[in-house]
């Protein structure tokens, strides 16, 4: 083996040197380039202008922060609560090789293939209260005037369900390639013990994807926190402020409101709370450690 | 707030808006230039009209004109961001009042008074009221380009008819109207209420009727203070106890018009009347044509306030669009003759009138009298030339940030989560 740059055959800091590129070019120059914005007040028209913490001490005076906050944090959890077992059990169910399976999962991925836009636009339609299926649906769920996106707390649920209705398939792919990487001498060794199937479920395949489990859900909360163009078509953050996610009350102030400045303060605090978010869950689920999933073996 | 069929041109909005920050970031130097660029709205119906503006234009003169067109959400950032770039575009289409106020301030936008002065037959064509919204602090900065879009209170001749009732000349005709029609089982308005700046024409006619359009003229003008006038609070108090009356039906809020959801409401007769820019009348062309053959769309302006003090024939809505020189464009010249010279001309008018619209040109009644839509046309012309005012939407005539607050502020009035009191306080902090 040849020593030169590449080191011993081991990958060194040049392996990582395309990915840090890019990652510096289109991750943290925008990054650095928002936090100086954060310090300026510019409306996109000639140059930005320097005003201190300005607009940071607005933050707190702002009101909508507080409520965006709360939308996004409500989001994030009723995400979490519904995709996860949801697309753990589709993920498992459709890793098993029967044919019936396979075409039924074909169906169940297709929302996979759709555009985020067109996937809201069908909902929206689907759910305008006169001409679409909302009267129908709420008279099963006993919202007879099919007002969905209209109400203030049934909007956050709706757009709650629709962003589901969407990443479940996705989350279902991951579970489903998961747990087809499961050993099958496992299981074999529990069929051998007796153990029946529920058993197996919960002591080797859940145990099993536990990694998987916590990929997952970083990806889901911290997917929550930039959903953005569902609720922009859906509801456009309203009724009032009622589905204003934080990524959405930041468009609105930097692009319809032309206030770049304030956006970029909003932005940063994203980044800061995504950030600390993604290293708090890795830290708790000891997922940092990135030891092996193939335990057992 | 004409153009708002934009669902789509928001994503592609954002994603414009993505491009732009990586193109200024990257200092890329655009197409090629030369010539003269002209930037407008997609209209379908405008293009050409422009377009052909230009060829005649560029043949009288030998310029090389060119007209760009951007979706709506997308063009205002396109512009934002391009101004003071050298891709900025010679001459822009836009919205006059906050909207050019503040291309304005940032020294960004040619004086078109001058050139006006030498050629005074041409200010002299444009109704005035019109041409007032392209004046920022009294100089003329914009020439309007398109036709007038009043806001105009549409009704079901059908089921206005069946109900054996008239369109209302009051307010307190309306207030029976809508307890007749929820008797009979029909929305009495169609409102798209998940959208603010819809619920923002009741607040605008409202506010003209009871306190006249200087209330708003004061807000515009940025006064301390103006928001806590007594006849805000009460247009604002009469928005919310319209919406509690159920005037807007139950589920108002759910409702679209992008999507035409309140449109098709109104005209399949579940809903009695809708009030909406003038653009409807296209727009029910377009998409429920039986509607309108059978001859069931009915207009009239919006009711008096007994004992208001605004003028019952002021109107507001979008005055005209507008077109602007940039300041510093090295063709601004040949784009200041382009804008004075095409937008005033006989052709241009007539293009104008055939392609539907009625331009804010003085004396036009009788072109205007030969098209396939004159009822409504002539009805809408005579709306603006008998108006004394011609108040601009509150969202265009604001800066865009406090156009933003006020659209979201309208829907968290009509739903009664926040007081007018409170709607007040809000929006006097807003900048």
């Amino acid at each position: 083996m040849s020593k030169g740059i590449l080191g011993r055959g081991r990958p060194g800091a040049i392996w990582a040197a395309p990915a840090a590129i890019f990652f510096g070019i289109f991750g943290i120059l925008p990054i650095l380039a928002v936090v100086y914005l954060s310090f300026t007040e510019w409306n996109g028209l000639g140059e930005p202008k320097w005003t201190g913490w300005a607009n940071w001490s607005r933050l707190f005076d702002d009101p909508d922060v507080v409520g965006s906050v709360r939308v996004t944090l409500v989001l994030a959890v009723l995400c979490w609560l519904l995709q996860t077992p949801a697309s753990l059990l589709l993920g498992v169910w459709a890793a098993g090789s029967q044919r019936n399976r396979a075409i039924l999962s074909t169906i169940f991925f297709v929302p996979l293939l759709l555009s985020t836009a067109a996937i809201a636009l069908a909902w929206l339609s689907i759910l305008d209260p006169n001409f679409g299926l909302a009267v129908t649906i709420g008279n099963l769920v006993g919202v007879d005037d099919g007002n969905f996106l209209g109400d203030r707390q049934l909007a956050l649920y709706t757009v709650a369900f629709v962003l589901t209705w969407q990443f479940i398939p996705f989350y279902a792919l991951i579970y489903q390639a998961a747990t087809r990487q499961i050993p099958r001498t496992l299981y074999e060794a529990a069929h051998i013990d007796g153990a029946d199937r529920w058993r197996q479920f919960f002591s080797i395949t859940l145990p099993q994807l536990r990694h998987t489990v916590v990929a997952s859900s970083i990806l889901i909360v911290i997917g929550s926190l930039t959903y953005f163009e569902s609720i922009l078509l859906l509801t456009g953050g309203g009724p009032g402020t009622a589905t204003r996610v934080l990524p959405l009350h930041m468009y609105v102030k930097g692009f319809v409101g032309f206030d770049m400045g304030y956006a970029s303060v909003l932005s940063v605090v994203m980044v800061a709370v995504g950030t600390a978010l993604s290293i708090a869950i890795a830290r708790v689920t000891g997922y940092h450690r990135m030891s092996s999933t193939r335990e057992g073996l | 707030m004409r153009h708002r069929s934009g669902i789509y041109r928001t994503i592609a909005s954002a994603a414009a808006g993505m491009a732009l920050v990586l193109s200024s970031a990257c200092g890329t130097s655009g197409p090629v230039r030369g010539g003269l660029q002209v930037w407008a709205l997609q209209d379908p119906a405008n293009e050409p009209i422009i377009k052909r503006g230009i060829e005649q234009f560029n043949a009288a003169s030998g310029t090389r004109a060119a007209l760009t067109t951007y979706a709506n959400d997308a063009y205002k950032q396109k512009l934002q961001v391009s101004m003071g770039s050298p891709n900025a575009p010679d001459v822009f289409f836009n919205w006059g009042g906050g909207n050019l106020a503040q291309f304005v301030k940032a020294n960004q936008v040619r004086d078109l008074t001058n050139a006006l002065a030498v050629r005074p037959e041409v200010a002299k064509r444009f109704l005035p009221s019109v041409l007032d919204v392209g004046k920022i602090n009294g100089h003329q900065y914009g020439i309007p380009m398109n036709g007038i879009q009043p806001v105009i209170l549409f009704y079901n001749k059908r089921v206005f008819s069946e109900a054996g009732v008239q369109p209302p000349k009051t307010y307190d005709d309306l207030l029976a109207l809508v307890e007749l029609f929820k008797a009979r089982g029909i929305t009495p308005v169609a409102l798209a209420g998940s959208q603010g700046w819809t619920e923002l024409m009741w607040l605008e006619y409202l506010l003209d009727r009871v306190g006249g359009a200087e209330k708003f003229a004061a807000i515009a003008a940025g006064k301390a203070g103006a928001w806590r006038d007594p006849a805000v609070l009460q247009a604002l108090t009469m928005c919310q106890d319209l919406a509690a009356r159920g005037a807007f039906g139950k589920n108002f809020a759910s409702v679209n018009y992008d999507n035409s959801g309140a449109s098709k409401l109104f005209a399949t007769g579940k809903a009695a009347m809708h009030l909406m820019g003038s653009w409807e009348y296209g727009s029910q062309a377009a998409n429920n044509p039986k509607f309108l053959a059978r001859g069931e769309l009915g207009w009239v302006t919006f009711p008096e306030v007994t004992g208001g003090k605004g003028d019952p024939r002021a109107v507001v809505g979008n005055p005209s669009n507008y077109f602007s020189v940039r300041s510093d464009s090295p063709a601004a010249d040949a784009a200041t003759r382009f804008v004075v010279e095409t937008l005033a001309s006989d052709d241009y008018v007539a293009d104008l009138i055939a392609a539907g619209q009625v331009p804010a040109v003085r004396g036009v009644e009788d072109k205007l009298a030969g098209t396939h839509n004159a009822e409504f046309t002539t009805f809408t012309y005579q709306l603006a030339v008998k108006a004394p005012t011609f108040t601009q939407s509150w969202d265009q005539a604001l800066s865009p940030s406090a156009g933003a607050e006020l659209n979201t502020n309208l829907q968290k009035l009509f739903l009664r989560d926040i007081s007018p009191q409170g709607f007040v306080e809000a929006m006097e902090k807003a900048k």
